[in-house]
């Protein structure tokens, strides 16, 4: 036994090698051609290991080799505006040493090693430091500044600190201890980054999209599932909110994701402006891109490349949003390692472990008090796609997602048929925030928010039972009440959760305009309801003209005029009634 | 090169042979029988006891004493400019008694992963002449979108209709057509052939055939000959390939049947759990690479097996491909060509290829609009069958009206009716031209004042 072992057997992306001084997920480099692979079974002197990478050609016999490491990502300034695949090999790279497509035993690390950084210290000689305590940072991107923290598990007095142009290897801070640290440090991604303590989420992720932020939103540091069968919409949301929620730093994962569509996401990623500062968006994003027909265990990894690169942009005192488009496709690679290893299925023949690696991955997430003397805090929000086949949620993904997470978004596909976009049914979907971000919206939104958004949410409930009288009866046969019910029902749906994503101003909708349009709806039933008891008829009150113009608010950058406008004649118009 | 006797174990594809020098995972494999036929193979398990080979042509023959060799390489198709036109088997043979073709070049049939940052973005729009794609779910240059059809369905008359009608606008190049059957009958084989031939088309084609009565196992390796041509062909040649790949279930029992004869534990209805992994690496060679004039669009037909679009097949493909169009049996009955079930259908990449410059400004909003006004007008039929059309209201009497024309003017058309992009949304407005203006919520007034009641001719 020792760190070289040899292959012994070939099957698919599994390759068991013999002889080899095996640790459970350590890193090793098989055959000739040094494929990067990991050790996910021992038996006996036999280890199992899954490749990274194509095994076509590779014999028994061949050299494997271990680095007797986890599989580990590197952490430092550089990260931002990369594009990496799941083992955080940078795409662009990979490119211009090998051309259009990616070929085997190919290594470039995740951190550019030549580029030097504008090192500014905050620690002086002789301050005392531990982990997770900030030194000095590198402005990273025009948008966001790299802090350098002392690595977990180090502590000690600056012994020496140094400013100036560095590369990421080269040491910049000495503490008593002999400690050297650069601006880079190593991270194994399987492990959760460590923190001081978790903190209750009490502050929304505002995303801009008026369904979310009014009915069913997600607190920074939540965790929110987005299932969807395909053809509902799913990946446009979640672009949608790379783009628009407040994160600092947004990590997006495209994990088995289609080919053409991660394309999409490469070339409009960096063509993005950043709403807040007017510069591209790549600024302060992380991509990292799986398609489906790359390796399945890179693939498998690439989720926990993901969150560890959140976290530790966290643990500088930043709130992270990420995306992981789908967790679906994750679980297909875990099924599918696990079939090749012949291990006892499951559900549907999922691993029986399927449900705690889920859990796991999600409980990363959170905000937390950092490490360090000095108090900071930083969230990580993950928000998960899942796919359920054929769009049935009993599945075992999606059963073993909502077990978890406190948000969720249930992508309808006969909504999307029907050109409702977002197509989040609001009948399903559900936000466990509700109670604990009320104080932070009624602060600073208006005092009557939850109360407004309780109001909609029960007159779009009381529209689906009126539906199903109005499917055997028809609506004629409604009292006039239940009609101008029905009205205001449509009027939500169209006017507040319908939002256009391709509209250059629907895109994205502050929390005041979503208040605004809410409250002008609601004002109309307000006033609808008082004439009908009054003793006026429904088909006047339904004929309100204002009402119609309600919608063009969404199109509208300075849509206040037009709200006044709208407002002052309904009342008019109800007036005359 | 070594050839091996040490045959342990035949069963079904599957030849099991033990003893040998270490062989490499994937490799090509020869096998000679006793009567002097050769069987080609591949490496699917090596280890230093066995080595476990899949046999393309069937095991039938296959006996202990038969010969083993391991070529070291893996398997490859030769490709030239001159397999234009031809006919080949589904293993890259010629069958249609030409010369043999020369090769310009041999290459790997497995494919690389193209790297997603090297990936060109699709967008241009592809002008099929079929109102129900063009206008609803619009296919662009580097999509995948397959045709989900079943049993008994025209899927093959629509796939050649594209194939005949495919135009980008404002460009004068043909596609080039890859056709890859996989275990259809000789007869479907036949009209796509006769078809090509009759359009002259076949002069700008490539034809693999692996037909019903075709060794099963071959079906695994005849879409990736195919895609390794258009490959060649598109960014070697820079010529703007569209592959048919016909019929894709047949591919997926092959690999099932694999999955058995190795006694792998099995997935959903018996499929293997790789299923998705070995799909998405034949679908998602479709694309354009930055800096390459060609372009490869993939059009895979598959059947749904009992019209179920939950089964693993169907699901698994439209979690790769960039959307699918829907055929639908009650079209089919109500006599309506093509039969294209537009609600369940879906294009990914419409958004890219659509709107001013490409085809229309107002194309997305009429789409949007037509589509919520159908689906409507289509569920309305489910109330009508209880409370009867007298007791609608007015509005949604021309709903039903609106549904009930849409399926017989704009979805129906002739098999060679190429309708521009112009006519079709013309069409389109001219249907919506049965509802009143203000109903009309999804498009923008500035639209509404320069096309309402414009299509009308009555």
């Amino acid at each position: 036994m020792g760190k070289i072992g040899k292959i012994y057997r070939v099957a698919g992306p599994v390759v068991i090698g013999k002889g080899l001084d095996a640790r459970m997920f350590d890193l090793v480099k098989v055959g000739q051609e040094k494929l990067m692979g990991e050790i996910i079974q021992v038996n006996e002197d036999l280890a199992t290991i899954q490749v990274y990478e194509d095994t076509g050609g590779l014999k028994p016999g061949e050299e494997i080799e271990s680095t007797a490491e986890p599989l580990s990502v590197e952490l430092g300034p550089g990260l931002l505006k990369s594009i990496y695949d799941g083992i955080q090999r940078p795409l662009p790279v990979l490119t211009a040493m090998m051309g259009d497509y990616i070929k085997r035993g190919a290594s470039a690390p995740g951190l550019d090693r030549e580029k030097k950084w504008k090192f500014s210290a905050s620690a002086k000689k002789g301050d005392a430091v531990e982990e997770g305590d900030v030194i000095g940072s590198v402005d990273e991107t025009e948008t966001i500044n790299h802090k350098i923290m002392v690595p977990p598990g180090v502590k000690g007095k600056v012994a020496e600190i140094k400013e100036g142009d560095f590369t990421v290897e080269e040491v910049v801070c000495k503490l008593d201890s002999g400690y050297e640290i650069t601006l880079m440090q190593r991270w194994p991604v399987r492990k959760p980054r460590t923190y001081k303590q978790k903190l209750p989420p009490i502050t929304p992720l505002v995303t801009g999209q008026r369904i979310f932020d009014a009915l069913f939103p997600l607190a920074k540091g939540g965790v929110a599932a987005i299932p969807g069968p395909f053809g509902s919409g799913k990946t446009v949301s979640q672009q949608q909110l790379a783009k628009w929620c407040d994160a600092e730093i947004i990590v997006y994962i495209g994990c088995g994701e289609r080919g053409n569509e991660m394309t999409d996401v490469l070339k409009e990623f960096p063509e993005l402006k950043d709403p807040k500062t007017g510069k591209p968006l790549m600024n302060r994003t992380v991509l990292i891109a799986n398609t489906s027909n790359m390796p399945v265990a890179a693939r498998e990894a690439s989720v926990y490349t993901g969150i560890t690169i959140a976290e530790y942009y966290r643990d500088m005192g930043y709130d992270v949003a990420l995306m992981a488009d789908s967790t679906s496709r994750w679980a297909e690679a875990m099924r599918e390692i696990s079939s090749r290893l012949e291990e006892m299925p499951g559900e549907e023949g999922y691993p029986a472990y399927l449900s705690a690696k889920l859990s796991e991955f999600y409980e990363r997430a959170g905000k937390v008090t950092t490490l360090g003397s000095k108090e900071k805090e930083g969230s990580v929000s993950v928000i998960g796609a899942v796919s359920p086949p054929g769009g049935d949620f009993s599945e075992p993904v999606t059963q073993g997602t909502l077990r978890v997470v406190k948000t969720f978004w249930a992508l309808d596909a006969k909504m999307a048929q029907r050109r409702h976009f977002p197509s989040i049914n609001w009948l399903t979907s559900y936000s466990l925030y509700l109670d604990a971000l009320s104080p932070w919206y009624e602060k600073e939104v208006a005092i009557d928010w939850r109360d407004k958004v309780s109001r909609s949410m029960r007159i779009l409930q009381e529209e689906e039972k009126l539906l199903e009288i109005v499917q055997l009866v028809g609506s004629d046969a409604l009292p006039e009440k239940e009609q101008i019910t029905l009205t205001i029902a449509r009027m939500l749906r169209e006017y507040l959760l319908q939002q256009n994503a391709f509209h250059e101003v629907d895109t994205y909708c502050s929390l005041k305009k979503t208040y605004d349009i809410m409250r002008v709806i609601l004002d109309y039933s307000d006033r609808a309801y008082k004439a009908l008891a009054a003793g006026k008829r429904a088909p006047h009150i339904l004929a309100i003209k204002a009402k119609d113009r309600i919608p063009e608010m969404k199109f509208e950058k300075d849509y206040e005029k037009l709200l006044s406008s709208i407002e002052s004649e309904m009342k008019k118009e109800f007036d005359a009634l | 090169m070594k050839e091996y006797k040490t045959i342990s174990r035949i069963a079904g594809p599957l030849v099991f042979v033990e003893k040998t020098e270490p062989v490499g995972y994937a490799d090509l494999v020869k096998i000679k029988l006793a009567d002097g036929t050769v069987k080609s193979g591949q490496v699917l398990d090596t280890s230093e006891e066995v080595v476990v080979v899949q046999v393309f042509e069937g095991t039938s023959g296959i006996d202990r004493s038969a010969g083993v060799k391991f070529l070291g390489e893996n398997i490859k198709l030769s490709v030239s400019e001159d397999m234009l036109g031809r006919i080949l088997d589904g293993s890259g043979k010629p069958i249609d008694g030409g010369p043999e073709i020369i090769p310009d070049k041999r290459i790997d049939i497995g494919g690389a992963a193209i790297n997603p940052y090297s990936r060109g973005n699709p967008s241009d729009f592809i002008q099929t002449g079929i109102s129900t794609i063009d206008a609803m779910n619009t296919l662009v240059r580097g999509q995948k979108l397959p045709i989900f059809s079943g049993a008994g369905l025209p899927h093959n008359e629509i796939a050649l209709q594209i194939a005949r009608q495919a135009r980008v606008i404002g460009k004068d190049v043909n596609f080039v057509v890859i056709f890859a059957a996989m275990g259809i009958t000789s007869e479907e084989a036949h009209r796509f052939i006769s078809d090509f031939e009759r359009t002259g088309a076949l002069k700008r084609s490539v034809v693999f055939l692996n037909l019903a009565d075709d060794p099963a196992i071959e079906r695994l390796i005849t879409p990736r000959m195919a895609l390794t041509a258009a490959e060649y062909f598109a960014f070697e040649k820079d010529m703007h390939v569209l592959v048919i790949l016909t019929d894709m279930t047949n591919y997926c029992e092959s690999l099932r049947e694999i999955g058995a004869a190795r006694s792998e534990i099995p997935g959903r209805r018996g499929y293997p759990g790789y299923m998705y992994t070995d799909l998405a690496m034949i679908y998602e060679r479709a694309g354009m690479i930055k800096g390459k004039k060609g372009s490869i669009t993939q059009l895979p037909i598959l059947t749904m097996i009992g019209d179920d679009i939950t089964h693993p097949i169907p699901d698994l493909t439209g979690y790769i491909t960039e959307g699918q169009i829907v055929l639908s049996r009650e079209l089919h009955m109500r006599n309506i060509y093509p039969p294209i079930d537009v609600l369940p259908s879906l294009s990914r990449l419409m958004n890219l290829g659509i709107g001013k410059g490409k085809t229309r400004e107002d194309h997305r909003q009429v789409t949007d609009q037509m589509y919520a006004d159908y689906a409507e007008g289509r569920d309305l039929r489910g109330l009508v069958a209880i409370v009867g059309e007298e007791s609608l209201s007015e509005r949604d009497r021309k709903l039903l009206k609106f549904a009930a024309d849409f399926e017989d003017q704009f979805v129906r058309q002739g098999k060679d009716e190429n309708r521009d992009i112009e006519s079709t949304l013309g069409m389109g407005w001219k249907l919506l031209g049965l509802l009143p203006e203000s109903e009309l919520s999804r498009i923008s007034p500035e639209f509404r004042s320069k096309y309402y009641g414009k299509g009308k001719t009555d």
